[in-house]
């Protein structure tokens, strides 16, 4: 496929890289404790893969971002649908959401942890908020720049304004949310790995966390090695799911 | 009068005025915006009968009101005093039975759907009506404007005279009574346009609605239409009402060197072209 041998230099340069990182440890370029070979990584990587701590590690932080991914998704897209068809509510809203919209999400939880403890639910809850607001406005934007055409050829065969939502508004609106959707998803993995180092027993973030503690520093480039695979990945998946939702798109040749 | 041009047959769907049914009235329609404190008044008491069966076209010079009184018989717009009456009753919105086909086709078909999908739209809303069967109204309304095969096809993959032919079996499939066309073949090439006007031309004599056809184009009006009312700018009222009673089937070449049309050309033309400040008052070209 014409794609992959385009895809070669880039690959190309991560095996160079990783090449460097080996060499400098490996001849002593770097002298330092904290940093660990690559094969060392990979070897901590296996060991933590087999004795099951990272399988389960990962599980905790992908079930905690899915949950508070899919509540934030949720509301995000029913508010911003609403604010987007009505001038009132939007009035309402605006300003509560832009005054808490710029507040880094991190920023959240101490308060997190006042109101809920350092349990699961404070990391869905940070997770949730720091998801809802990329989400919200490109809904709002997405509503709002529907054709008028659109709704009126709505309007012409006969639906209601609910009809019009669902079949015409949301349908159009498409691209934009799913946009919005990337860009949370990406942030739910960061915030999510954050809660887990500021308050948390399990998961990747304490994973790291804990092993840089103890100096066990292959654990440590094991885990995020870990997190750039699954932020990779994630990625991969949310795009390709995209490009079916939205294949009617016209093809632009590259 | 009957005129004979081309084809020796009578149109059967000529009737005597007084038997025909009423589909659509403008009463008395004004219709007004006011910007920055100034209000301009489009239209100022306009009132039209459109017979059922009719195809009416409306021109006019632009800025007329030609698309807004389009649009008001779609219930699109409100009026701002008058009434649009169906089955003598005023409407309050869009009225179910008449569907408006919108002059950027490109931005009316819905993108996400499929040409098939497209074209059952509006019948979505009809209860009782399984899958299957919109299916089947669907295909033959996409054979009827020569689009069969393209079923699962992407809007996106169509060209713009695909993509308007598709928006014309959309409007048609819930079977409305009125069709109203809102310049809907301005953004295409002129063969493409000439397939078009046929395509409705058939269409109509097939299936025998009532349509409302604005353009800008005299040419296109007369060809098309049993009548054409010229809108005046100001007054913003009715200028001209011609009965274009030609014989159907039209021939597309030999009608236009017929001189009763050429007649009625020069008149539509000078009007418009007069208010459009094109020539002298005394019809006199520059």
């Amino acid at each position: 496929m014409k794609q992959w041998s385009r895809r070669l230099p880039g690959i190309a340069l991560i095996l160079v890289l990783l090449l460097l990182w080996q060499f400098s440890v490996q001849f002593g370029w770097v002298r330092s404790p904290s940093v660990p070979s690559v094969t060392a990584s990979f070897e901590g990587l296996w060991q933590s893969i087999v004795n099951g701590r990272l399988p389960l590690a990962l599980a905790d932080t992908l079930m905690r971002i899915f949950i508070g991914y899919g509540i934030a998704v949720v509301l995000a897209v029913a508010l911003g649908a609403l604010m987007g068809m009505s001038r009132f509510v939007y009035y309402l809203l605006e300003p509560v959401t832009e005054l808490l919209r710029p507040v880094p999400s991190a920023a959240y939880i101490p308060i997190a942890i006042l109101l809920l403890g350092v349990g699961n639910e404070m990391k869905i809850a940070v997770i949730a908020i720091a998801c809802f607001f990329p989400v919200l406005l490109n809904t709002y934007g997405g509503v709002r720049s529907v054709d008028p055409i659109l709704t009126d050829t709505g309007r012409t065969f006969g639906y209601p304004p609910v009809q019009r939502l669902w079949r015409i508004i949301l349908p159009s609106a498409l691209p934009e949310i799913l946009t919005g959707m990337r860009v949370a998803l990406g942030i739910a993995l960061i915030v999510g790995i954050v809660a887990e180092m500021l308050a948390g027993n399990s998961g990747i973030g304490y994973f790291i966390l804990d092993s840089q503690r103890v100096f066990r520093v292959q654990f440590v480039f094991a885990g995020i090695i870990t997190l750039a695979l699954v932020g990779y990945l994630l990625n991969f998946l949310f795009l390709r799911i995209e490009a079916y939702v939205l294949r009617w798109r016209a093809s632009t040749s590259t | 009068m009957s005129r004979v041009s081309g084809a020796v047959l009578e149109s059967p769907v000529r009737m005597q005025a007084a038997e025909q049914q009423i589909a659509i009235a403008a009463r008395n329609v004004v219709k007004s915006f006011t910007t920055r404190g100034k209000e301009s008044v489009i239209l100022d008491g306009v009132t039209i009968d459109v017979a059922e069966g009719e195809f009416l076209t409306i021109v006019g010079p632009s800025g007329c009101g030609k698309t807004t009184l389009l649009q008001l018989f779609a219930g699109l717009q409100p009026v701002t005093s008058g009434s649009i009456e169906v089955d003598g009753k005023a409407i309050q919105g869009p009225p179910s039975g008449i569907v408006y086909v919108f002059q950027q086709y490109g931005k009316s078909v819905f993108p996400w759907r499929t040409v098939l999908g497209n074209v059952v739209f509006g019948l979505e809303r009809k209860k009782g009506m399984s899958k299957a069967e919109r299916h089947a109204i669907g295909r033959e309304m996409l054979e009827l404007v020569g689009l069969a095969g393209y079923e699962d096809h992407y809007p996106s993959q169509l060209s713009g005279g695909m993509q308007q032919r598709l928006a014309i079996a959309r409007a048609l499939a819930p079977q409305p009574r009125v069709l109203l066309m809102d310049e809907p073949f301005s953004a295409l090439d002129a063969l493409t346009r000439a397939k078009l006007q046929q395509l409705v031309l058939d269409i109509w004599q097939k299936l025998g609605i009532t349509v409302i056809f604005v353009t800008h184009d005299i040419e296109e009006a007369l060809l098309l239409s049993t009548r054409v009312i010229a809108l005046h700018k100001s007054p913003a009222n009715i200028d001209i009402d011609l009965a274009d009673d030609f014989a159907h089937p039209r021939n597309l070449i030999s009608l236009g060197e017929d001189p009763d049309y050429l007649a009625m050309r020069r008149t539509l033309l000078s009007s418009i072209y007069r208010q459009e400040g094109l020539v002298y008052e005394d019809g006199r070209g520059r």
